[in-house]
């Protein structure tokens, strides 16, 4: 019997916002235990909860740009459960009526020619919970707040995933548009973009779903691959021995590369929502929502399709170079300087990209700036410097930080194009290799590049290759 | 039982039948609110027509770990000390 793979995704968004979501203490990463907390996230008696306009605002964004319908009324309900790191034992969410509904995205999936529409059930807002750290050796847990209160949102996809590559394809878009929203740092290490996937397995061509199982801990995009892959072939082999699968909820080890049964959180499903009655309703008018719809940035499916059709560039260079909106930016940045679309895009795509992934930087700290590296190719363009130079150029570029024209002066780099001084060159060139003049007038007119090679040599990669082409074939006729 | 242990409330046999017979008492009550004909009339979640409090997102102070924990005894390093909770 053959089995298809059902996955439904819950991926927790962290929004970028300087305080909290329901008081005004700060979100930011790392601070000392419990050292940004105040009454209303530690959840004194007598505290209440005021709504970050902010964090509306930036839900209403990810609503917006993900196809949904922004509902003109949501409400902020209790999520009744006990755990240590939700003092108040509930969680404010929105459950009956979230900010947004029935959105969707459509996925590229690698080999397939046509897009695939993901539904969107829900975007909801919630505040997150605190961090919990268990004692190895003594029966106590530590618990920080300093995360609780920190504003989410949560995007609940429809089960409309058959692959690990689907999964990966829509969280990769999801990620891209929160980021070019500017409304999520997309950090997935420190736990900014979280991702929960429900998995199951039904035979094929059956509509009932499968027995799902939760997996959770899955902070990057090849961990949430390896997780679901690993989760497929294990439902896969219980079923073909005639077992059961168990509805649980299941942790990704990285490194053991498997997961293991999590003791469930106890009733976990009883969650007893009710409208939170410190809260009011959020009501968005007219005006509001043209000013959001007004602010939202080219998103990455349209700027991708505006630099293939715009610029000609390919599908995957244009999905390179639209995976981030600084990136993007980037690029266009340096087609200001240098308006040779093909030069900048391998530039950028390989050279560049190459050098931040040696490094392990991020775009935003790249050591060459998008005008600097214009400069290097504008210079590359009117011929100051050939390819090679400009490759030296800039790896001196990235170490020193200088621009791009005092490198050349200073060591000296200019292109040679002169053809009196590459005259001599050539001669010499000629001058000492005698056999190969010999076999090359004998009809061996491969030996051209043997010849290219040793003038380049000679000029030490100086010299214009379209002149001393022209002065070779000159020479040798 | 369930309602208790969802609301960590321990409770013997007595109780649980006090109990459930005035739970059965509140239920029967909360019913009659049942006859009045709601067709048309939107769910309520307050008693105020007010919407919209917001603040802006500015930090503010803390409260500072030390007060922030003086309320307990059960502490360390600036954490919260609780019984352990994932075996």
């Amino acid at each position: 019997m053959d089995f298809e793979t059902v996955i439904g995704l819950e991926v927790h968004v962290q929004l970028k916002t300087a305080s909290k979501i329901f008081c005004s203490c700060s979100t930011a990463f790392g601070a000392g235990p419990n050292a940004h907390t105040c009454p209303v996230c530690l959840a004194l008696p007598g505290s209440l909860p005021v709504l970050n306009k902010k964090a509306a605002e930036m839900a209403a964004k990810a609503v917006l740009a993900t196809n949904c319908t922004l509902n003109r009324e949501s409400r902020f309900d209790r999520k009744n459960y006990f755990y240590p790191d939700l003092p108040k034992a509930y969680q404010i969410s929105q459950f009956a009526m979230p900010i947004g509904e029935h959105g969707w995205l459509d996925i590229e999936v690698e080999g397939r020619p046509e897009k695939k529409r993901i539904g969107i059930t829900r975007i909801h807002m919630e505040e997150d919970a605190g961090k919990s750290s268990h004692d190895p050796f003594r029966p106590v847990s530590l618990v920080d707040l300093n995360r609780a209160g920190t504003p989410l949102i949560e995007v609940v996809s429809e089960p409309d995933m058959s692959s690990p590559a689907e999964a990966v394809a829509y969280l990769r878009q999801l990620h891209a548009i929160v980021r070019y929203l500017d409304v999520c740092d997309g950090n997935m290490e420190e736990g900014s973009f979280r991702c929960d996937a429900n998995v199951s397995l039904r035979p094929k061509g059956e509509t009932k779903l499968g027995t799902r199982t939760e997996l959770k801990n899955l902070n990057s995009f090849r961990y949430i691959e390896k997780a679901i892959h690993y989760e497929i072939k294990r439902q896969e082999s219980i079923l073909r021995s005639g077992g059961k699968i168990i509805q649980e909820t299941r942790l990704w080890d990285s490194v053991k590369n498997q997961s293991f049964s999590m003791r469930s959180k106890e009733e976990a499903h009883d969650y007893r929502y009710f409208p939170d009655p410190d809260l009011v309703p959020l009501v968005l008018d007219e005006d509001w929502i043209e000013e959001l719809k007004k602010n939202l940035p080219e998103l990455p499916e349209i700027r991708k399709a505006r630099f293939m059709e715009s610029l000609g560039l390919k599908g995957d260079d244009a999905a390179t170079l639209t995976a981030s909106r600084e990136l993007a930016d980037y690029f266009e940045a340096c087609l200001e300087k240098c308006s040779n679309v093909r030069r900048c895009t391998s530039w950028v795509a390989v050279h560049l990209l190459g050098l931040l992934n040696a490094r392990g930087l991020s775009i935003e700290k790249t050591p060459v700036s998008a005008k600097a590296l214009g400069e290097l190719l504008q210079l590359l363009e009117k011929g100051d410097i050939n390819d090679k130079i400009a490759r030296e150029v800039f790896e001196d570029m990235a170490k020193s930080g200088r621009p791009a024209e005092v490198i050349i002066r200073e060591k000296g780099l200019s292109q040679v194009s002169d053809s009196s001084e590459l005259e001599a060159a050539v001669q010499k060139v000629l001058e000492e290799n005698p056999a190969e003049v010999e076999a090359y007038k004998g009809g061996k007119t491969k030996l051209m590049s043997f010849f290219m090679g040793k003038v380049m040599k000679a000029t030490r990669g100086q010299a214009n290759p379209k002149v001393v082409t022209e002065l070779l074939q000159r020479m040798l006729g | 039982m369930h309602v208790a242990g969802l609301a960590r409330l321990h409770m013997d046999e007595g109780d649980v039948e006090r109990m459930a017979t005035q739970l059965g008492t509140i239920l029967a009550y909360v019913d009659t609110l049942k006859e009045v004909d709601t067709e048309g009339v939107a769910p309520m979640s307050h008693a105020v027509h007010l919407v919209n409090a917001m603040r802006e997102d500015t930090v503010g102070e803390h409260l500072g770990v030390d007060i922030g924990l003086s309320g307990t005894e059960e502490k360390e390093d600036g954490h919260f000390l609780v019984p352990k909770i994932v075996g």
